[in-house]
């Protein structure tokens, strides 16, 4: 079975480009381009220069000593979080951006969620000298407001979306319009693995970065290239996408992916894509999604703004249904205790996102010969308010 | 022959009113169409309602979000339209995202429309390929035409490829836009409004998207066949309600 995009743009039975005929000149320009410019040696040469130099990669491979003491196993924490603006979502804005460049726009749009794609996004728009603009959900706007403002100090112009539930679906909704009203000299820079293809394929491979270091950095420290085990956290699947990539094919490398169960998996107030959701068509692309009986797609709901998206990358659908990925749901409790622990055992603050990974550790017992490689996808700073109010600090 | 051709070969500019079912209130649609029919619209688009409306702008995008907040479902409108063919012989067309109308079930949809008379689909975000390849034979069956669309962006080779597989007419969209951002067309619009009745297209081209009143509708009639009003419909009936339709539909045709 292939786990790699096939050439009609699918995972299985997954992925696609259900997109409206007003965008299809765009996403083909995309389709036909992506592969072609992302094997240029000039475009390889400056993404390769920016990774080093500007986002600080490799980001180190660390061995969690008193973690992996407290949890009887051997634990890495890829540290991701520490990449320039604090996430890996920036591997992929910088790829982007270059794509952007290579296919002669002059204006780029993002939506964003809890504001690290955004930031993503507008730092590489001003490197690079170009236009920016991130939609964000009105809700979102009030709830985040470091990251607004972290945009507008780098130049991008905020955008509320306004209409309905006024969160991330609804911002990629409103990123979408723009599109079709700007069709020619913008380019969209989607932050996760998910939309019509060729995003998701694109953007797992901008992020694949992250197994292709592992496999170096463990091969030093294990003298294998595989571990037991991969753990990452999924909301459309980005950081996850680029853990597994390299790995897909390595059927003894066991790949965990950690949702957000919210406040229970049927409590109402979730985002369990792959239990709760329901094969449909998303933003693009025909995946599994959080919706009602008849087709309404439902607002998710986690503690942590980047991981409550409705659907999930067609790549993790397709892991989910073919049984290559295991998926383990995570509450915010069971996520903020984790979170805190790392602090306390590692002097880690993470991303609340990466703490649903770290909880996993309570659920699911390791070997005390595993090697486990957790990708530590983003670091606290964000969310201090969240922690705060939560533990009331 | 299926209602939309036979319309399509009368010797007449058309004009389409789309709306959105279950807006302004849940139980409005079959007194929308009525009344539609009677003021002389040529043929109807109900406006199936979605949560995440891609290529719609603020109008109908709130349209929608009522529509579903009073209740709205594939299930309610095909109740409400059960008996439409009693009182209504123009052609009706349902327009709406694909997710809603796959979670119905395709074939079950389908077959839905054909038993209530139904003559078409419009589902901006189902592509030509993945149509042609897993529901055209379904649509056949049922007797359906789906109605794919252009735009200015829209390559010849492609635009030429949608006239071979269309079988009722062509949705032309006027501009690189969603739904109900224009005033009034420009020099741009015109150009392309001519470049594609140029190419003598074998099927009747119907203009949509920036057709708000008598002026655009002309503009956009001088080519086309016909023309389609969406918005600026909507906002009539949030202004005003359903009485008076006629009114607004006089106002287009002068």
């Amino acid at each position: 079975m292939s786990y790699f995009v096939d050439k009609k743009g699918y995972y299985g039975e997954f992925g696609g480009a259900f997109i409206p005929e007003m965008l299809y000149p765009n996403v083909k320009e995309l389709e036909d381009n992506y592969l072609k410019i992302m094997q240029e040696p000039s475009f390889q040469k400056e993404f390769q220069e920016l990774l080093k130099e500007y986002v600080g990669r490799p980001t180190p491979l660390y061995f969690a000593k008193r973690l992996s003491e407290k949890y009887q196993t051997k634990i890495y924490l890829k540290r991701e979080d520490l990449c320039h603006t604090g996430a890996h979502k920036i591997n992929n804005t910088i790829g982007q951006i270059l794509v952007a460049k290579k296919l002669g726009k002059t204006r780029v749009i993002a939506e964003t969620g809890a504001g690290q794609h955004g930031v993503a996004t507008a730092t590489v728009c001003a490197l690079m000298g170009i236009e920016c603009v991130v939609y964000m959900g009105e809700i979102d706007i009030a709830r985040q407001a470091p990251n607004v403002a972290r945009m507008k100090m780098l130049g991008a112009k905020v955008v509320p979306a306004l209409s309905g539930s006024r969160t991330l679906k609804d911002a990629t909704n409103e990123a979408i319009r723009d599109w079709i009203n700007n069709p020619v000299n913008t380019h969209y820079i989607i932050g996760s693995v998910v939309g019509p293809h060729p995003y998701p394929d694109m953007v797992a491979r901008f992020q694949s970065v992250i197994s292709e270091e592992i496999k170096k950095q463990l091969l030093e420290k294990e003298q294998t290239e595989n571990p037991d085990y991969v753990i990452a956290c999924v909301g459309g699947g980005s950081n996850a996408a680029g853990a597994f990539y390299h790995y897909l094919d390595e059927e003894k490398v066991n790949l965990i992916a950690v949702e957000a169960a919210g406040l229970g998996i049927h409590s109402g107030e979730s985002a369990a894509t792959s239990i709760l959701g329901k094969e449909g068509v998303i933003h693009g692309s025909k995946t599994l999604l959080m919706q009602s009986e008849d087709g309404q797609i439902t607002e998710p709901y986690s503690i942590s703004a980047g991981l409550d998206y409705p659907g999930i990358g067609p790549l993790h659908a397709h892991l989910y249904r073919s049984k290559r990925a295991e998926f383990i749901s995570i509450t915010d409790a069971e996520a903020m205790k984790a979170g805190l622990e790392l602090c306390e055992l590692e002097g880690i603050i993470p991303a609340i996102e990466s703490a649903h990974a770290l909880a996993v550790f309570n659920m699911k017992k390791f070997e005390e010969s595993d090697v486990v490689v957790l990708n530590l996808s983003g670091r606290g700073d964000k969310d201090l308010d969240t922690y705060v109010k939560y533990f009331k600090l | 022959m299926n209602r939309i051709n036979q319309k399509l070969q009368e010797n007449k500019k058309l004009l389409s009113i789309y709306f959105t079912a279950g807006f302004p209130k849940i139980n409005d649609t079959v007194s929308i169409i009525e009344n539609l029919e009677k003021s002389g619209v040529d043929f109807i688009e109900i406006g199936l309602p979605f949560s995440d409306p891609l290529a719609d702008g603020p109008t109908i995008q709130a349209s929608s979000t009522q529509a579903l907040d009073n209740g709205m479902t594939s299930e309610v409108l095909f109740n409400q339209l059960k008996d439409i063919r009693k009182t209504v012989s123009i052609p009706l067309i349902i327009m709406g995202y694909f997710n809603p109308m796959m979670q119905y079930g395709i074939e079950n949809f389908c077959k839905k429309c054909a038993e209530i008379g139904i003559d078409g689909l419009i589902i901006p975000d189902l592509p030509v390929d993945v149509y042609n390849d897993h529901y055209k034979t379904i649509f056949e069956k049922y007797g359906l035409i789906n109605v794919f669309l252009i735009t200015p962006q829209t390559s010849l080779e492609r635009i030429l490829f949608i006239d071979q597989i269309s079988e009722g007419f062509i949705y032309m969209v006027s501009s690189a836009s969603v739904t109900g951002s224009q005033n009034a067309f420009g020099k741009s619009q015109d150009d392309y409004f001519k470049r594609i009745a140029d190419l003598n297209l074998k099927s009747p081209q119907i203009i949509g998207f920036g057709i708000s009143n008598a002026e655009t509708f002309k503009q956009a009639t001088k080519y086309a066949k016909g023309a389609i009003i969406g918005s600026a419909f909507v906002k009539y009936l949030d202004e005003n309600g359903t009485a008076n339709i006629n009114k607004f539909v006089n106002g287009i045709r002068d």
